[in-house]
């Protein structure tokens, strides 16, 4: 980037993005108020709101609802090597639900995989989430300890995925284990080593849990966050009852906690269906361990099959639906009980 | 994995610089050349090397820097292919790429996303400077334009040892392919692994496997097979490539017993790290099948080996005596996705014979160009291979980089099926067969 492109490009293009853009918002709801004062009293509250909703609706569809049934759309036209082309109906669906041949055992295992993602990523960072949470809440070191726990959010995916694969390294039975995780097997249990990102019975699952390494300091904080919004009387008027810790947190803490347990559930299922750099860096979707992102992506850009990749995404995004069905209902209940 | 050097961070440093300041910089504008024959401007460079392979690209591009005030800002990445059609469908490919496949640039020369290189470089320099082969590979099959540049090749099929764990032992280097099995058969009676084959490598996993195996198609089965098999005219199911799988199948053993830790450790690997065992005391293997390139990995891991002396190679011998003289090579082939007055600059510059030889001084790469003096080669073993790439009297490129990408993924992940379990090959190749009816469509 030399100083010319720098001052006559960049420099004005940022200029436009740091100043035109809320100069632009602000003209519009000046004048959208404008417009607003003129109408008569009794309409005016039913506008106004549309008025400051607008722009996002419109960003929103934009970027977001436009793109989606364009997915769909394409996903239900002919078009390998090149978007679009003539209506096929369901074909591209029927050609990646059965065609196996696809590198790495076919959209199936990559269905499959994704699965145990959101079971055991979703449940795993919960439960340890909300386990470090109570705990670290009842000592006097805290702070520190949380802060430790957390610092791997600070990692992005990729380093994360190359950091684990020095963990689950291997080497041969009797030779020094380089790898963290065989040196404990082989050193403290006299096992033999696991190759844990090749061998399908463990992979998806060490894959999983340097995910859930990554997380769980995530899950924890804002678990612990709501934790401290619970009164310390309700805990005392409980305590005076007669009830023990494990009823306190079963019958006091558990249910006041429900509604963020709810709201960090719904991320950390969106993360593992969206689960894709770990898998990426770590096997690229070998070794079954494929998963839809991943089969999307090899199926856009390797075999550009564009009908097919939009074929897999509509997949990804109906299996997402049930999941917002469910966590609407649930916000929903939460909601009315308050 | 992406790889940025510090060029960016220096770009970062200098808006900063030039914001904190507010400096009125005199113009210096793109193209504005002017005396001294300094262009100035940048040059978006995407190619595969990272680490050692890197800091010798990075001197390749030393002098040019130097020389035309151009800066270069490079990228690498193992997934190349996959990277540059993203770019180029994102509207914002590299100007330069380095070494992407050969089928994925047919691929984009057809969709019209490559610049002819025809009437940039000097053609008649060329021809003087390049056998045809190397021409004809960088041109497109379908208007016979020129897209790509071969700046450095690599001997595929090079069996590597260490002569002095041969003395010791009293092993002789094979002279035919059944002289080679015998040894592996006594290397093993005598209690020790006899290869040592490793395929991680990233998204790319699996790939020196199917070294192995287009090495002896070539080898087992002629040319006639091997062109017909990368063009997808030749089944995978048939008896040629299943014998070729079936051959590679048996030099690694049963269980891939006669592999240095076995299928876990040939998987779990990465290709660089091929020669340790080899290099260890004593020896945990004796031989390896790894192009050219690899003396680089070697001597970046022990510098204390020395070419010759610690590590040498013959060419892997020739299974059907009607196919001597076969070889498989690969190319570093420069291409140019968009034209600016920088990347005409940067790859004219990457055909001179100038620029190769800094490499080539550096070791692991030999150059296709006849400028490129054999007295520019560091050691001996670089200057056999150059000798013997020049030499070949069957040189076929290699079949992977010549397919389209996803029939060539499907290849490399299907190895390490097979590595893992050799009883499913006639699943693994019917698999193979069903990306060929489909990857071949289009291109």
């Amino acid at each position: 980037m030399d100083v010319g492109t720098l001052l006559t490009v960049q420099l004005p293009t940022l200029l436009a993005v740091v100043i035109g853009v809320p100069a632009v918002l602000a003209g519009y709801i000046v004048l959208g108020e404008f417009l607003v004062r003129r109408l008569p009293d009794g309409v005016r509250p039913s506008v106004r709101p549309w008025i400051w909703v607008g722009p996002a609706l419109l960003f929103v569809a934009l970027f977001l609802v436009y793109p989606v049934f364009g997915t769909v759309y394409r996903s239900l036209l002919a078009g390998k090597d090149a978007p679009g082309g003539a209506f096929v109906g369901l074909g591209n669906y029927a050609s990646v639900l059965t065609l196996n041949n696809f590198p790495n055992g076919g959209v199936w295992i990559a269905i499959r995989d994704n699965v145990y993602w959101l079971i055991f990523y979703t449940i795993l960072a919960l439960l340890f989430g909300l386990l470090l949470a109570v705990l670290t809440d009842r000592v006097p070191y805290e702070t520190p300890v949380k802060s430790l726990i957390f610092m791997p959010m600070a990692i992005s995916f990729t380093a994360l995925a190359i950091i684990w694969r020095f963990m689950f390294s291997y080497q041969p039975p009797g030779e020094p284990q380089t790898g963290t995780l065989n040196a404990i097997l082989t050193g403290l249990f006299h096992a033999p080593p696991i190759t844990w990102v090749q061998d399908e019975r463990v992979n998806n699952f060490a894959l999983i849990g340097a995910a859930v390494w990554g997380i769980t300091g995530f899950v924890m904080v804002i678990l612990s966050a709501s934790l401290k919004g619970i009164p310390g009387e309700l805990l005392e008027a409980a305590r005076v009852d007669g009830a023990g810790e494990l009823t306190i947190f079963r019958r006091v803490i558990f249910p006041l906690l429900m509604p963020t347990i709810t709201v960090v559930g719904t991320t950390l299922v969106i993360f593992a269906l969206k689960a894709f750099d770990i898998v990426y860096v770590m096997t690229a979707g070998n070794y079954h361990t494929d998963v839809l992102a991943n089969t999307m992506y090899k199926t856009l850009y390797l075999a550009q099959n564009f009908a097919n990749s939009s074929a897999i995404a509509v997949i990804l995004l109906i299996a997402v639906i049930p999941v917002l069905i469910f966590n609407l209902r649930q916000f929903r209940a939460v909601e009315s009980r308050r | 994995m992406v790889v940025r050097p510090p060029l960016r961070r220096a770009a970062a440093f200098g808006l900063f610089a030039v914001l904190a300041l507010a400096a009125c910089a005199p113009g210096q504008s793109t193209g504005g050349g002017g005396g001294g024959g300094k262009i100035g401007g940048t040059v978006h460079v995407l190619a595969v090397w990272s680490g050692a392979e890197q800091d010798s690209f990075m001197a390749v591009l030393k002098p040019f820097e130097d020389r035309t005030g151009i800066t270069v800002e490079y990228e690498a990445t193992r997934d190349l292919d996959a990277t540059l059609l993203t770019r180029v469908q994102a509207g914002n490919p590299p100007e330069i790429t380095g070494a992407p496949s050969v089928g994925t640039l047919n691929k984009l020369a057809t969709q019209g996303k490559l610049q002819a290189l025809d009437n940039i470089v000097d053609m008649n320099a060329l021809k003087s400077q390049y056998a045809d082969t190397w021409l004809k590979l960088g041109k497109s099959t379908s208007n016979g334009k020129l897209y790509q540049i071969f700046s450095w090749a690599a001997m595929k099929g090079l069996v590597w040892y260490n002569p002095k764990s041969f003395q010791a032992k009293g092993y002789t280097v094979p002279k035919t392919f059944a002289d080679f099995t015998a040894l592996v058969s006594k290397i093993k009676s005598d209690g020790t692994t006899p290869l040592c084959v490793t395929l991680e490598s990233g998204a790319a996993s699996g790939w020196p496997g199917s070294d192995w195996i287009k090495e002896i198609v070539l080898s087992q089965s002629g040319a006639t097979v091997y062109d017909n098999w990368w063009a997808g005219k030749q089944k995978w199911t048939s008896p040629e490539i299943k014998q070729a799988w079936q051959t590679f199948g048996q030099l690694i053993g049963p269980g891939a017993g006669n592999v240095f830790g076995g299928p876990n450790y040939m998987v779990s690997t990465n290709f660089g790290d091929v020669g340790t065992p080899m290099f260890a005391s004593p020896p945990k293997c004796y031989m390896l099948n790894q192009g050219s390139f690899i003396t680089d990995f070697f001597v970046k891991a022990n510098p204390s080996l020395k070419p010759s002396q610690d590590f040498t190679f013959f060419p892997l011998p020739t299974i059907n005596s009607a196919n001597a003289g076969s070889t498989v090579m690969a190319g570093d082939g420069f291409s140019m996705t968009k034209n600016t007055p920088q990347s005409r600059e940067l790859i004219k510059y990457l055909t001179t014979a100038e620029a190769q030889s800094i490499w080539v001084k550096r070791g692991g790469k030999i150059s296709p160009n006849k400028n490129v003096p054999v007295s520019d080669y560091p050691d001996d073993i670089s200057k056999q291979v150059a000798t013997a790439l020049a030499a070949a009297k069957i040189a076929d490129f290699d079949a992977g980089d010549l397919m389209p990408a996803d029939m060539r993924n499907a290849w490399w992940s299907h190895v390490l099926d097979f590595v893992k379990d050799q009883s499913k090959l006639d699943s693994i190749l019917a698999d193979l067969d069903k990306t060929q009816a489909t990857a071949y469509s289009g291109t």
